[in-house]
């Protein structure tokens, strides 16, 4: 048998370095894991509210929402109604993970496993983040922001700053290039290439030319609205991004306040993304490695009850008529199909081999799972890989709720007739493109009224909340200096 | 690899700035709040901090999202036991669908957001409408002062605080004690030498002085190097330790007309008046006891209670108050071993004559005694535009004028609003010294 690597509640650095070498160890040889170094910091509970209120970042910018934050969550913790996370991850490289100080040693091994190696190694491998994310970037840029901010407060007074800051965060959610990542030349590059334009329009004036009769220029006042909407860009899908190119009233510095708060958006649009396999992957990983571990004799029986406590609690997930039931919890979810596929490769079924045929029994659970958390989102991730078992499991059913019907009506449940309909009503409902409104610029005519219109393409006729819509109108407004109007769509 | 921070004993609060634009973004509910709370609460416990209570309307984030209720939804829930596809379920009576969320248990609504705030900020916002300077609201919002004292001797310390005597003294110690040989000696021993090698061809015996001198002075050499003339060990530094500042005793008076011409604003003026006396005393002064006495045709000393929230008939007899004063003064509170403070609120009516009298009063018996008297008359904002000469006023106000000008501890202003009340006491702070100007 091994030895022990801790014993009793208490840790020390040593404790600490001893059990992440040995967690290490079974991420790389037996998981094959990839990730990013780590950095393990140690922080209070009053730190670790610091973190909640900004959003988890280690660095952020000022603003009073976060003040907001702090004192709500710091009011819920003291009354005791809201216990505090374990462990806050940051997509960083290195890959910054916050343990609390309060946690047990067994507690301190969960979270180690379970943030600095399985949240770490999906944020290194999925798609999502490789692609639109810059985890070796992100603190620099943090500490950028916040820098320019507070010197956008001396020189124009923090309550303009306040004030852009306010419209920006409004337009946040409906500010992310869903589909395509743009060429973001830095601002240098930026001002060289303004520079050159005006360059080359100085060199091709001709003075000669401006004196010829107006009948031989070309004819140019045929740019219609088409035209028009071209050379703005339009429809376009990013407002802030639209507001920072077009807008005719942002001073400079509010263009890169919206610039910074646009990228932050975009940063945290993948998480929203993959919330349930982000959680099933580092679940997955700690209960793989701690039950190695305990296995080897490295971990004692009292530490593993204690770990495993804690693993089921927060995998809990209650049923849709319990107090306590607030959606489908992403951990339970996430986890339950990961060890789904482990199973489905080990020992299928017939109804496995039926579904699954191309990973039924290959035995290669670990290729198929890395494949997986590289390649997926939570919606493709649902549609691939949930299985009728884990359904039957959760005793899932869909639920219609149609506004002209008289009552909701059950539409599938998880029996044979119903895993198709009920697998792909799950997957659309973690499809971020149906839970976020659908809202685009579609046109803008700045040298007539300057009015600005956007389009609400309506899906299955849910309208917006109009007191919420009236209000981020008026944010709209602010940074657009005209009216703003918003038509809606049946899509 | 894997690199571990401690991070535990890093500056603390992260996020104040976050909460100061917080609470600058809801100022007008604070300052009910602090308002409220100024009316509510007692002289002395002004320092502390108070419930905020904000609707949570004025703390919205907007942002386009979906209305709870309209369209079509399909969603999937966990946990079924009975239904079957194609079952009807009526919709909850809520309408959301699901369990509604429950009220708070404590009672507060979901509509409101709440917060605490602390001490510092509720003074910095109590001291916000009395404009008072920046070094004031510092020297206020401060605890007490401590001073450095002398306590004894430590072996470690900044160089600045070397002791220098005692450092001496240890070293002589230990060099007599290690019989550490002296420059004397070792001169002596070196000019015999000398001597003995200036001389031409020197004999046996000279000679082997000569050897012996060498290594006697050899062996000096040694143990002076062994035994330094300042060691590290008898360095001595003179200790300080941070000490409250011994403070005396202070008795504040209030003096208030609350005849029915005092109505609700007079009174809350009067207050913030008196609280900002106390608050500075408090800093001054260790024990700070509080008499209120209260006037009309009578004057009698009351409780704060009575003082601020009953209400008496009757004329009005300014001279009542100080006699009262006086007498209250003279059994209690020796001028020997109190400080002595007096506030005086009024609305500037007396008694036909009876001005006289509080002059002969103040001039007589209280000034003598009083390390400051402060009279503020409170007026509507009408009258202020009126009385802007202060060479004219009422009776009373004149009678005080000619007081004013013989007595430097004696002030007196006319108040329309809390901006007011500070240039009253504007002598009392410069005092200190450490505040400049008004």
């Amino acid at each position: 048998m091994a030895e022990l690597l801790f014993d009793g509640p208490d840790w020390d650095f040593d404790t600490l370095r001893r059990t992440t070498e040995a967690i290490e160890q079974i991420a790389r040889e037996d998981l094959g894991l990839d990730v990013y170094p780590n950095q393990i910091e140690i922080i209070s509970t009053e730190q670790m509210l610091d973190a909640y209120s900004a959003t988890g970042m280690p660095l952020m910018y000022r603003h009073w929402s976060f003040g907001k934050q702090f004192i709500h969550h710091e009011r819920l913790y003291s009354k005791g109604a809201q216990g505090l996370a374990y462990e806050i991850v940051i997509n960083s490289d290195p890959c910054i993970c916050y343990c609390l100080e309060e946690n047990t040693m067994p507690m301190q091994a969960l979270v180690i496993a379970h943030a600095a190696f399985g949240h770490n190694h999906f944020f290194k491998s999925n798609h999502l983040f490789r692609q639109w994310t810059d985890a070796r970037g992100i603190l620099d840029y943090l500490d950028y922001a916040r820098n320019f901010l507070s010197q956008c407060e001396e020189r124009h007074g923090p309550a303009r700053v306040e004030h852009t800051l306010d419209a920006a965060h409004a337009l946040m959610n409906a500010s992310v290039f869903r589909h395509r990542r743009p060429a973001q030349p830095s601002l240098r590059a930026e001002a060289e290439r303004a520079e050159r334009r005006i360059e080359e329009d100085e060199r091709a004036a001709h003075y000669l030319w401006s004196r010829i009769e107006a009948e031989h220029r070309p004819q140019d006042h045929e740019t219609g609205a088409t035209q028009r909407r071209h050379a703005l860009g339009l429809p376009e899908e990013n407002l802030i991004y639209f507001l920072e190119r077009h807008s005719p009233v942002l001073e400079p510095w509010q263009r890169q306040v919206l610039r910074i708060v646009r990228n932050l958006a975009q940063y945290f649009y993948p998480q929203r993304q993959t919330q349930v396999m982000n959680e099933g992957c580092a679940c997955f990983v700690h209960f793989h490695i701690l039950n190695k571990l305990h296995e080897q004799g490295r971990i004692g029986d009292g530490a593993m009850l204690e770990i495993l406590h804690s693993h089921s609690s927060v995998l809990f997930q209650p049923g849709y008529d319990h107090p306590g039931y607030s959606g489908i919890n992403p951990y339970a979810l996430g986890f339950a199909m990961m060890r789904d596929v482990q199973r489905i490769c080990e020992t299928p079924e017939a109804e496995d081999r039926e579904w699954f045929p191309a990973i039924a029994g290959c035995g290669d659970w670990r290729g198929v799972l890395k494949d997986a958390w590289a390649n997926y989102r939570d919606e493709s991730f649902i549609q691939q890989f949930l299985s009728p078992k884990v359904m039957r499991d959760l005793r899932l059913f869909a639920l219609r709720d149609a506004e002209k019907e008289e009552a909701m009506k059950v539409t599938a449940i998880h029996d044979a007739g119903g895993y198709h309909a009920l697998r792909d009503t799950l997957a659309r409902s973690y499809d971020l493109s149906n839970r976020a409104p659908d809202i685009e610029v579609v046109d803008a005519d700045l040298a007539g009224d300057r009015v600005l219109r956007l389009r609400h393409v309506l899906r299955n006729e849910v309208p917006l909340d109009p007191r919420e819509r009236d209000a981020t109108l008026a944010c709209l407004r602010e940074l657009w200096g005209y009216e703003v109007e918003i038509d809606e769509m049946v899509g | 690899m894997t690199h571990f921070i401690d991070r535990r004993l890093n500056p603390k609060g992260r996020s104040t700035p976050n909460r100061r634009r917080f609470i600058g973004r809801i100022k007008a509910h604070v300052r009910e709040a602090v308002d409220a709370s100024v009316r509510k609460r007692g002289i002395t416990d002004m320092e502390a901090g108070t419930d905020v209570s904000v609707p949570r309307d004025s703390l919205s984030e907007p942002s386009f999202r979906h209305a709870a209720k309209g369209g079509t939804r399909e969603g999937v829930l966990p946990g079924n036991r009975e239904y079957r596809a194609g079952d009807e379920i009526a919709r909850p009576p809520a309408g959301g669908g699901g369990a509604g969320r429950k009220g708070a248990p404590d009672g507060e609504g979901e509509d409101d957001f709440v917060f605490a705030l602390s001490r510092d900020e509720f003074l910095d916002i109590f001291f916000e409408d009395l404009e008072l300077p920046d070094l004031v609201k510092r020297a206020l919002a401060g605890s007490a002062v401590q001073r450095p004292r002398r306590a004894g001797l430590s072996v470690t310390g900044s160089p600045a605080n070397l002791n220098v005597g005692r450092t001496m003294r240890r070293a002589m110690g230990r060099r007599i004690a290690l019989r550490r040989p002296s420059d004397a000696v070792l001169e002596e021993l070196r000019e015999r030498l000398f001597a003995l090698e200036a001389v031409f061809e020197p004999d046996a015996a000279q000679r082997a002085e000569i050897i012996r001198l060498q290594a006697e002075i050899e062996a000096l050499t040694a143990h002076r190097k062994r035994v330094p003339y300042l060691d590290p060990l008898d360095l001595r530094y003179s200790h300080f330790e941070p000490q409250p500042e011994p403070r005396a005793q202070a008795v504040m008076f209030c003096l208030m007309d609350v005849s029915a011409s005092m109505g609700a604003r007079e009174k809350d003026l009067a207050k913030r008046f008196f609280v900002l006396l106390h608050l500075f005393l408090t800093r001054r002064y260790e024990t700070v006891d509080l008499v209120f006495i209260r006037h009309t045709h009578l004057a009698s000393e009351v409780d704060e209670e009575t003082f601020f929230h009953s209400r008496e008939s009757g004329g009005t007899m300014v001279s009542t108050a100080l006699a009262e004063m006086n007498r209250v003064q003279s059994e209690r509170y020796p001028a020997s071993e109190w400080n002595i403070y007096a506030a005086q609120a009024s609305d500037g009516d007396n008694y036909q004559g009876d001005s006289r009298d509080c002059q002969i009063w103040l001039e007589s018996e209280l000034l003598k005694i009083c390390q400051h008297f402060a009279y503020v008359e409170i007026i509507g904002e009408a009258e202020a535009r009126i009385l802007r000469d202060a060479a004219r006023g009422t009776e009373l106000w004149m009678a005080y004028r000619e007081v004013a000008e013989r007595w430097p501890n004696f002030a007196m202003r006319r108040v329309a609003g809390a901006g007011d009340i500070y240039p009253v006491f504007r002598d009392l702070f410069a005092k200190r010294g450490e505040v400049a100007h008004g």
